[in-house]
């Protein structure tokens, strides 16, 4: 725990947050974090309390099953129901609700909805279930991307017939751009994610931020990575400087993990994908590329995502807490109708949901 | 063959005067006093883990439930749900540690049950025991007052963590050893010393989280927590933390949380700290003269957060 324990430490931690508060004095701060894990952390910690109120942070849309569109459950929904179909996704995406109904739901009513750990489980249950489809259902940024794309050149290679992919997969670096141009958000800087940092680097971000214009700082998940890129984010919005730097060295290089984005680039493809909350994002969305969009689920179920759909009735208010106009405590539902045993909204389910991170430890 | 189960097995491990009697139920006398009556089952998966099994956990959970009364534990009822086909040794070993924990406690085991299952329709073995004692001190929440301190006599999650560790077959498991202990003899000493204890919980299931936001819910009064003087040991620090879990939401079976004046509470620390396994005990937090029932953290790394109840999902079976 030694390399854990001195990032936590009371004394470094608050010297940092009033070296923060000081800098701070002249105005408001708007900092997003992107990251489902650094908003889980930020809580965790109790980092809100050591800073002044005038460092608003934000939390963006970075939980991979929060910002799934309703329109891609209710085509999940759709694939559960027949009775032909294995259905195999990350264990969080089982309780995501849309329109009252989750894939848990489902299940008990006799679908054959499999949770894993690891894309590659899926392998091992077409296998064992030769005359059934198996369609993963695979959502996440680039952390788990790479991981969708072993499956899908070993399902290829192996001529695995009965897997099919149906690919949610989305890229950070758009979403920043839609986020940062967002003049109601008015945001001062980026806290970037640290787990998408380790596989696209310093460098995925380096043209975005150019044309942003914002400081942003790579952020590893300890109370003193966090103090130290809200600090630099600090000084350089006071300044009007703009800065792209990498607080999270001891995992994060400059260019990335070279065989994952080598991956990415032989088994995707980017096309404009539909985001809960941000509508839908030019380029952010991975897609399968020829030749293996034969295992697309899309092709095979003839999927299509309308931009407008959006389950009725729930009054849930996870779409503007993904973009940031609204903490969690201004709808009505949070904590009492919707809770981490009952969530209403994607927000509640996951660790990393903003909603549930804020119903733990509020 | 469920006859000589009972003979063989139980009668002669629990031996004493009433339950040599075989009867339908066991007649004892009571002197006068208050009684405290507790009931639990156990169900824990796997049945063996470092630190202890489900036989001393079934004795110690209800001891335990008992000593959080201030009752000390006089008698114990003891049911078994058997899988066709548990072998016989297994049994043998469970119910002697069973004994083994019940006879250090100077609780009798008095009456019983025992039933076999076909294989399938239970998982191994699980056990009911039902207790009761006396009570020595009444204790309530209404009790609590601003300004009481919160101790607790030990390192805080190394139950649920070690059943955990062991269901996975985790490597290093074996340092990640069960607190599972009767809690009788601690609260009996501090009784003995006249430590004027206010109110006692075991934090089990939900760890100290739960435990904390009950106590706090049913005195009304907020509690504050240092995690920082919440001990951890470091196996179990590494482990929740690779894992992603909250060592505060973690189950103890050995543990418990005291609530007592601030003169009392520093003099019950040095009582706890001479008994060997509670050197790590530790005075936590404080209860907070606001009426809103909250529990608040103070962070290690500096910070201030609400610590809620943990949230349901977390471990089955795991007492």
């Amino acid at each position: 725990m030694k390399y854990v324990d001195d990032f936590r430490e009371a004394e470094v931690c608050l010297a940092m947050a009033r070296r923060i508060n000081a800098a701070a004095a002249d105005r408001s701060y708007r900092i997003m974090e992107v990251c489902g894990t650094h908003t889980a952390a930020i809580r965790r910690f109790g980092i809100p309390a050591m800073l002044s109120s005038r460092i608003r942070l934000i939390s963006g849309p970075g939980c991979p099953v929060c910002v799934t569109s309703d329109a891609y459950l209710r085509n999940a929904f759709r694939m559960a129901a027949d009775k032909n179909v294995t259905i195999a996704t990350y264990p969080d995406m089982l309780r995501v609700p849309a329109g009252g109904i989750s894939l848990q739901d489902l299940k008990a009513k006799g679908a054959d909805v499999r949770a894993v750990n690891s894309a590659l489980e899926v392998l091992e249950i077409a296998r064992g279930s030769k005359d059934r489809m198996v369609v993963f259902l695979a959502v996440g940024f680039e952390t788990t991307a790479p991981a969708t794309g072993i499956l899908v050149q070993r399902a290829y290679r192996e001529k695995i017939k009965n897997v099919k992919v149906y690919s949610a997969h989305k890229t950070i670096p758009p979403a920043l751009m839609s986020l940062g141009k967002d003049r109601a958000l008015c945001l001062d800087g980026f806290l970037l994610p640290g787990h998408v940092s380790v596989v696209i680097g310093v460098e995925g971000y380096r043209r975005l931020m150019r044309s942003l214009r914002l400081p942003a700082v790579i952020t590893g998940f300890e109370p003193l990575d966090i103090l130290s890129a809200i600090g630099i984010i600090v000084d350089a919005a006071r300044h009007r400087k703009v800065v792209l730097e990498n607080g999270y060295g001891r995992v994060v290089s400059p260019g990335g993990n070279p065989k994952a984005k080598a991956l990415l680039k032989e088994v995707f493809t980017s096309k404009d994908s539909l985001w809960r909350g941000l509508g839908v994002i030019p380029g952010s969305g991975l897609f399968l590329r020829k030749p293996y969009d034969s295992l697309d689920a899309r092709r095979v179920f003839g999927l299509k995502e309308e931009a407008g759909y959006q389950a009725q009735g729930s009054g849930c208010r996870c779409a503007g807490v993904l973009t940031g106009k609204i903490e969690p405590v201004a709808c009505r539902h949070f904590g009492k109708q919707c809770t981490p045993q009952r969530p209403l909204g994607p927000c509640m389910v996951s660790r990393e949901g903003t909603c549930r991170a804020f119903f733990e430890t509020l | 063959m469920t006859q000589r189960l009972i003979r063989e097995v139980f009668a002669s491990a629990f031996d004493n005067v009433y339950l040599r009697k075989l009867d339908d139920a066991s007649v004892v006398g009571l002197r006068k006093g208050r009684y405290a009556m507790t009931t639990d089952s156990f169900v824990v998966d796997p049945i063996f883990f470092p630190g202890g099994d489900i036989g001393k956990l079934a004795v110690c959970g209800t001891v335990n439930d008992l000593a959080s009364c201030a009752a000390e534990p006089r008698y114990l009822s003891a049911s078994f749900v058997i899988e066709e086909g548990l072998p016989f040794d297994v049994l043998e070993s469970v119910v002697s540690s069973m004994a083994q924990e019940a006879r250090q406690q100077r609780v009798l085991i008095i009456t019983g049950d025992t039933k076999v299952v076909p294989r399938g329709k239970a998982d191994k073995l699980f056990i009911n025991t039902t207790g009761i004692g006396l009570v020595h001190k009444t204790l309530e929440a209404s009790m609590i007052r601003p300004g009481d301190k919160i101790l607790i006599n030990g390192p805080v999650a190394q139950h649920g963590v070690s059943v955990l560790a062991a269901r996975q077959e985790f490597e290093g498991r074996e340092s990640l050893k069960s607190d599972c202990k009767s809690l009788w003899p601690i609260v009996k000493l501090l009784l003995q010393e006249h430590v004027d204890v206010r109110f006692m919980r075991d934090p089990t299931r939900g760890g100290v989280s739960a435990a904390a936001n009950e106590i706090a819910q049913s005195s009304g009064f907020s509690l504050v927590l240092a995690e920082q003087d919440i001990p951890v040991t470091a196996s179990c620090k590494s482990f929740c933390e690779i894992l992603g879990l909250e060592p505060l939401d973690i189950a103890n079976e050995g543990k418990m949380l005291f609530f007592m004046g601030e003169k009392d509470a520093y003099r019950a620390l040095r009582i706890l700290k001479s008994v060997p396994s509670c050197r790590r005990a530790s005075v936590i937090g404080d209860v907070l003269p606001e009426r809103t029932g909250k529990v608040y953290l103070r962070t290690a790394a500096g910070g201030s957060r609400i610590l809620g109840m943990p949230v349901a999902e977390a471990l089955p079976r795991i007492c």
